[in-house]
């Protein structure tokens, strides 16, 4: 009996130690990756697309980042900044920067070139471009009192200030340079990242180098990294089932994980997430009968959002039912709640009769028709728009779909020249400000196309913001979304798409989140073989 | 019984005869055209499933069904369904009324127009003329499918767009042709005649000249169907034709066709059939008809 309990407190501890040993971060060998869109400038100041972010990142560190172990993508870590803390009124951050970070000029990072970076991001000077301005408001000085001290001045509280600052997209760049020319960025490559620039074919690859003087000891585990531009999705996931890469970090479809997992077996892992991005159905308030909140409630009351996440998540890119937060995030709606908005009931002949008793009363005939106006984009558009069409036809309307080709799509949607159109909300990283920002009054955000003024949602927006208790946050933006989505109804909310990344199962310490914009430096990543 | 007058006695054995002489016409096209007849015969079955379309779909074509997504052929669904759970066959079925309302539209659009501008040209000659056929030598010089591509991004898909942008590369062909027919007809002397009577222009060209040069517009538009149904379905595979939900045969090839083409091959591989087998038939009409309407052939 002795015996057997060494023998298996033996075999356990070597499986232990096996485990241990299989989880130890091989080095060397480079990471292949296609990616779907090509950067249209060098400079994550001003650009807005992964095709930036997935070949450039790796050059590049930010101030703060978010976890690369966080699934909800929402854990917001040190990177170039060790430490911080906050004033007791909420105005002031002061960042501690960590010793050691160097340019890969060889220069060292200080506070100043922060200060320059988040200087150029916010307050832009002419000519300039900066495109996430908007997103730092609350900001009124960027100060830099010592080389290891970076200090963020507030005119109030925000409860996004770090969820901002994490944004993959602030790369921080050499304040020496950006003096002499502030658009050098957009050219040129060199940052502190783990990778240093090795060459950028023009509709071919970037290729990064691993940068050897990198602050983070022992990292990044990869010799190099080839990112290959690749826009036919076929393309990629041959590139993928050949072996010939080993992710994509966008996301792949549903039948696509299944093709590969059926040809490759266990040579693939596969990662899946809800996806920051979210397909809406915007209304023209100033079109009849969409200006009738009564209207727009019986549309999304016509919706089996349930019965669609199980069938469309078997053919689209989405899958969850979600309000105006990535479900499972800190600040979404729990289900049980989000079930007794109008829209999101389990009843679906309930709903729908609902839905109709609604339309009768402002006056819509049986068999109304409208123009659903939508993008010309396959995936998920196509698939959405079918299922909105087919249900808003089970109440009675007669919904004809006019697809407009996706380069001029929002030209026509800024004209006014529509009545209920699909729009699209994603984010870098799931967070209130960030994502409820949109659907403001279109005289403080040009871009909500539903052309209506609501100065009760904007308060609580404003309100949300301001608060830094989470548990009075979470109240705020849970009647922001009851009012966008069913007392006013301004928009429609399809599903969360649903982010799947099929890799190659050797690619090990990269953890999908729900946003393709996160965790892209690569210095965590290695390969096992 | 009703008294017998002298015009019921005169008018009945013409139109028994007239309906024997069309069928005669028929039976002799058929003899003589094998291959014709059969290109007839699939688009009067194509038109008969159009018509009735709403008489003998299983389905309707736009209901969905999340519990029969991508269902194989069964007795419930014979030719299986699509990603949606929509009825293939009663999609196919009408399916065949936008390709032939497109086909119809595009090849009479493009044929009408193409056959005024080429009689008005070779009418009036000279710079008129010069002018013209310079202008369709630019249409030319894009490809057919090229020329669709660029209308259609202009001014939007859908079904009157799509009408619109498929007849426009058949009217420089038509026009060039017409006009080639209408050199010979503008120096017959009952057009010497009409000038010299004093009729105006418009009524020459369309009472006088444009009825003459019928017999290549007739072959023209046929030909053009069959190459309108291929453009319309090239378009809409390419989502830039007829838009979702709208039943048609290039749409249902694209999108997830294309993505489930080796779990479901039912939703490529009946449609692309239809379209198959509509073209070839237009393709086999068209080509009897000109053999048969060819003066040169028909004296061999």
């Amino acid at each position: 009996m002795r015996r057997v309990i060494r023998l298996a407190t033996l075999a356990t501890a070597a499986s232990f130690a096996l485990s241990a040993i299989a989880q130890t971060p091989r080095n060397g060998g480079e990471l292949i990756f296609p990616v779907p869109s090509e950067p249209p400038s060098y400079d994550g100041h001003r650009e807005e697309t992964f095709g930036l972010i997935h070949p450039i990142a790796p050059f590049y560190n930010t101030l703060l980042r978010v976890d690369p172990t966080d699934i909800s993508g929402t854990r917001v870590v040190p990177s170039v900044a060790s430490s911080w803390t906050v004033s007791s009124d909420g105005k002031t951050y002061t960042f501690k920067l960590r010793g050691g970070v160097k340019f890969h000029d060889g220069s060292e990072l200080t506070a100043k070139d922060v200060k320059a970076s988040y200087d150029k991001i916010i307050f832009p000077p002419p000519g300039v471009g900066s495109t996430r301005q908007g997103q730092y408001v609350a900001v009124e000085a960027v100060e830099a009192p010592d080389a290891t001290t970076v200090v963020f001045r507030l005119k109030y509280a925000s409860g996004s200030l770090l969820a901002g600052l994490a944004s993959p997209y602030n790369f921080l760049y050499k304040a020496d340079i950006l003096a002499k020319e502030p658009n050098w960025y957009e050219k040129n490559i060199m940052g502190t990242g783990p990778f240093v620039f090795v060459e950028h074919v023009k509709g071919s690859h970037v290729v990064g180098k691993k940068n050897p003087d990198y602050w983070d000891k022992g990292k990044p585990h990869l010799d190099s990294f080839r990112a290959i531009f690749m826009r036919d999705s076929a393309a990629q996931v041959a590139a993928v089932r050949g072996e010939r890469a080993h992710i994509q970090f966008r996301g792949f479809t549903p039948k696509d994980r299944d093709n590969l997992k059926a040809a490759l077996g266990d040579k693939i892992t596969v990662q899946e997430s809800p996806w920051d991005c979210i397909l809406m159905v915007g209304f023209n308030h100033e079109k009849k009968p969409f200006d009738d909140k009564r209207v727009r409630r019986a549309l999304s009351l016509a919706l089996d959002r349930h019965e669609a996440s199980k069938a469309l998540s078997q053919i689209a890119i989405v899958k969850a039912v979600a309000g105006v937060q990535v479900p499972g995030t800190p600040f979404a709606t729990p289900p049980e709640e989000l079930n007794k908005l109008a829209g999101y009931w389990t009843d679906a002949e309930k709903s729908r009769a609902e839905a109709r008793k609604l339309l009768r009363e402002a006056g819509v005939p049986d068999g109304f028709s409208f123009t659903f106006s939508n993008r010309g984009i396959p995936m998920p558009y196509e698939p959405l728009g079918v299922w909105l069409i087919d249900q808003w036809r089970k109440v009675g309307l007669n919904v004809e779909q006019r697809v407009i080709e996706a380069a001029g799509y929002y030209g026509v949607i800024r004209s006014g020249d529509t009545e209920a159109f699909m729009d699209f909300q994603c984010g870098y990283i799931v967070d209130p400000d960030l994502d409820m920002y949109k659907f403001l009054s279109t005289s403080r955000n040009p871009a909500n196309y539903g052309r209506y003024e609501d100065p009760v949602l904007d308060e609580l927006y404003d309100k949300q913001s301001r608060t830094t208790s989470v548990e009075e946050r979470k109240r705020l933006v849970g009647a922001f979304e009851k009012r966008l989505l069913e007392e006013e109804a301004h928009y429609l909310m399809t599903l969360q798409w649903h982010r799947i990344i099929p890799h190659s199962a050797k690619v090990k310490g990269w953890q999908v989140t729900p946003s393709h914009y996160l965790n892209n430096t690569l210095d965590t990543v290695w390969l096992s073989e | 019984m009703p008294p017998s007058s002298p015009l019921n006695e005169t008018a009945a054995p013409p139109d028994r005869k007239s309906a024997g002489t069309v069928f005669a016409t028929l039976v002799d096209f058929a003899r003589r055209r094998p291959l014709g007849a059969v290109g007839g015969a699939i688009i009067v079955v194509m038109v008969m499933l159009a018509a009735s379309a709403n008489l003998i779909a299983p389905y309707d074509p736009l209901a969905t069904d999340y519990a029969a997504m991508l269902a194989a052929p069964s007795e419930a669904h014979w030719l299986g369904t699509d990603a949606f759970g929509r009825d293939m066959l009663s999609r196919m079925i009408h399916g065949s009324r936008t390709a032939l309302m497109v086909g119809l539209g595009a090849s009479l659009l493009g044929a009408s127009l193409g056959s005024l501008i080429g009689v008005a040209s070779a009418y009036f000659g000279g710079r008129v003329d010069l002018l013209v056929q310079r202008v369709m030598d630019v249409f030319f010089a894009f490809p057919v499918i090229i020329l669709a591509l660029a209308v259609v991004s202009i001014i939007g898909t859908g079904v009157g767009n799509v009408v619109l942008a498929i007849a426009t590369p058949m009217v420089p062909r038509c026009a060039r042709v017409v006009r080639a027919s209408a050199l010979s007809v503008r120096e017959m002397p009952y057009v010497d005649a009409a000038r010299a009577a004093g009729f105006g222009h418009p009524r020459i060209i369309l009472r006088h000249m444009l009825p003459n040069v019928m017999a290549p517009v007739l072959i023209m538009a046929t030909a053009f169907l069959g190459e309108a149904i291929l453009l319309e379905a090239s378009l809409s595979f390419l989502g830039l034709g007829v838009t979702e939900p709208t039943a048609a045969w290039g749409l249902m090839l694209r999108g997830a066709a294309v993505e489930f083409a080796e779990t479901a091959p039912w939703m490529a591989i009946f449609p692309g059939l239809a379209i198959s087998l509509a073209v070839f038939g237009f393709n086999l009409l068209g080509d009897s008809l000109r053999d048969a309407l060819d003066p040169r052939l028909r004296t061999q």
